[in-house]
């Protein structure tokens, strides 16, 4: 009953929380467009924290480099299990236009898990909120609930 | 009393971007701010050895988001002085105009996180429904929302026709009616003002010795504007810089309110003046020799060197950005205010940590 309940919450209100882990600020302000009123993610019960054990969703921006690999390994493993990870941009998918530079040691997914690649450089605030939705099919699944 | 050291980022609520200050506070009180950098270096300089001078501009672009014209704009500027270009008149007006839009998106966008950084939510989310009308221009315009890469070696690759200057006007005169509805919120409400007023005070005399660019130091008493070198367009159009006297966050912030509605004004006197002809001047030959150049970026001064060898590939781009600049006079300003107030002061000089580190 009450995990029922719970899982609920999750699916209905996830909450997300952005990391930029190096990324120019372009797909960082678009992540915050996503929250103002003409795209307004809030409507679907998103709410963007800052502490990542309130978090259910982890939305990184930008290329890994070797210093805030770190920080970023270290958010994932604070967030609270189910977790999904979806990485936004370019440089976040593979490192984008920056690959080649010597700081940059690729995607997010070199790092941790992730679940959600969206395309786009920037991305744009509609293929967020789709990345988002994408996500919480992932959750889904990793509760049992999908089918 | 002990002091504690408290960190303050690299992920932070208020800030978007990746800014690490070790605090030493002593009860509320910050006693001193060291900051730790490092977390958005990607090395982009070096870039330049693997990309030619043409794909670099893709590259710049990216070495911030947010002012990713006015970069591109600098860049070009520095090569067109290297290579001699004469870029043509229209061209030098629609950098202009594209420079301005920026600014402008810029600007909004900082007003915003200023007034969420003090908890005031639907102010943020006002000055956002603001800057949509922008970021629709520029989509119309240039087809992207925030990276527009308009600016080309020579010159512009997009042209604005009659029919899409006469829809941004339209766009720009509802803005300006929407601004005006928020400007007394801003800058005149009680609440806002007493989290605003006398904190993180920079003097006019601390401004000059420790460097400060932009509206840091315009905040400050200095009517200093790298607009009016006249680069691009700037010198045939009229404008002031704007100033104001306290050198505190409120003062900041009136400047870069009213830089936004400077903007407006500037890209109506950029589209009355829009001369016909070519979009972009032919570009022979490869760079060599050195260059500088410095635009006004919404942030303050944005300054290359760049040198090339006469082959593809430059041989050094250096980069200096307004926010690495504006560091000094943000540690000055630190010492001294309570704990509560420091992202209100850390915001109030526009930190671009993305441009800083590159």
């Amino acid at each position: 009953m009450l995990e029922k309940f719970i899982n609920a919450g999750r699916l209905k209100s996830p909450w997300i929380m952005h990391f930029d882990c190096g990324s120019c600020n372009g797909c960082d302000i678009e992540v915050l467009a996503c929250l103002t009123p003409l795209y307004d993610i809030e409507r679907f019960g998103i709410i963007n924290v800052g502490n990542p054990k309130h978090a259910d969703v982890l939305l990184v921006t930008g290329t890994v480099n070797h210093r805030n690999k770190h920080v970023l390994k270290n958010l994932y493993d604070q967030m609270p299990d189910p977790k999904a990870v979806i990485a936004i941009g370019a440089c976040g998918l593979s490192g984008g236009v920056f690959r080649e530079a010597y700081n940059v040691v690729g995607g997010v997914d070199k790092v941790i898990p992730v679940d959600v690649y969206v395309p786009g450089c920037p991305s744009r605030p509609e293929a967020i909120i789709d990345g988002v939705v994408e996500a919480l099919e992932r959750v889904k699944v990793k509760l049992g609930l999908a089918g | 009393m002990a002091r504690t050291i408290l960190p303050f980022g690299p992920q932070h609520p208020v800030l978007p971007e990746p800014l690490h200050l070790k605090l030493t506070i002593e009860d509320e009180t910050v006693m001193e701010a060291i900051p730790a950098l490092g977390y958005v270096h990607r090395g982009l300089e070096k870039l330049c050895e693997i990309r030619d001078y043409n794909q670099m501009i893709q590259v710049v672009e990216r070495v911030c988001g947010i002012c990713s014209c006015l970069h591109a704009l600098c860049y070009c500027e520095g090569i067109e002085k290297m290579m001699g270009v004469e870029v043509p008149p229209r061209a030098r007006f629609l950098r202009l105009i594209w420079g301005e839009l920026h600014r402008m998106h810029s600007h909004l966008l900082w007003l915003g996180l200023f007034a969420d950084a003090f908890g005031f939510e639907s102010l943020f989310m006002q000055y956002w429904r603001i800057r949509e009308r922008i970021m629709d221009i520029m989509e119309a315009t240039c087809g992207n929302r925030v990276i527009v890469s308009v600016n080309v070696i020579g010159g512009v690759r997009r042209d604005l026709d009659a029919s899409q200057c006469a829809w941004i006007l339209e766009q720009l005169a509802i803005a300006e009616k929407e601004l005006k509805q928020v400007q007394s919120t801003i800058l005149s409400d009680y609440t806002v003002c007493s989290r605003t007023k006398g904190i993180g005070v920079l003097t006019k005399e601390q401004a000059y010795q420790l460097g400060a660019v932009g509206p840091t130091l315009r905040g400050s008493g200095w009517a200093q504007d790298n607009r009016q070198l006249g680069y691009s367009a700037f010198g045939e159009v009229e404008f002031e810089p704007v100033v104001e006297n306290d050198g505190d966050s409120y003062s900041r912030c009136a400047v870069r309110f009213r830089e936004t509605l400077q903007s407006i004004d500037l890209v109506r006197q950029g589209i009355a003046k829009l001369p016909a002809g070519e979009l972009a001047a032919k570009v022979k030959g490869k760079p060599q020799g050195e260059a500088t150049s410095r635009v006004e970026q919404p942030r303050g001064e944005l300054f290359y060197y760049i040198k090339g060898d006469g082959s593809n590939n430059l041989d050094r781009v250096r980069i200096r950005t307004p926010t690495f600049a504006n560091i000094p006079p943000l540690l000055a300003m630190l010492p001294g205010i309570q704990l509560a107030d420091v992202p209100v002061v850390v915001l109030s000089i526009d930190p671009c940590i993305s441009c800083t580190e590159r």
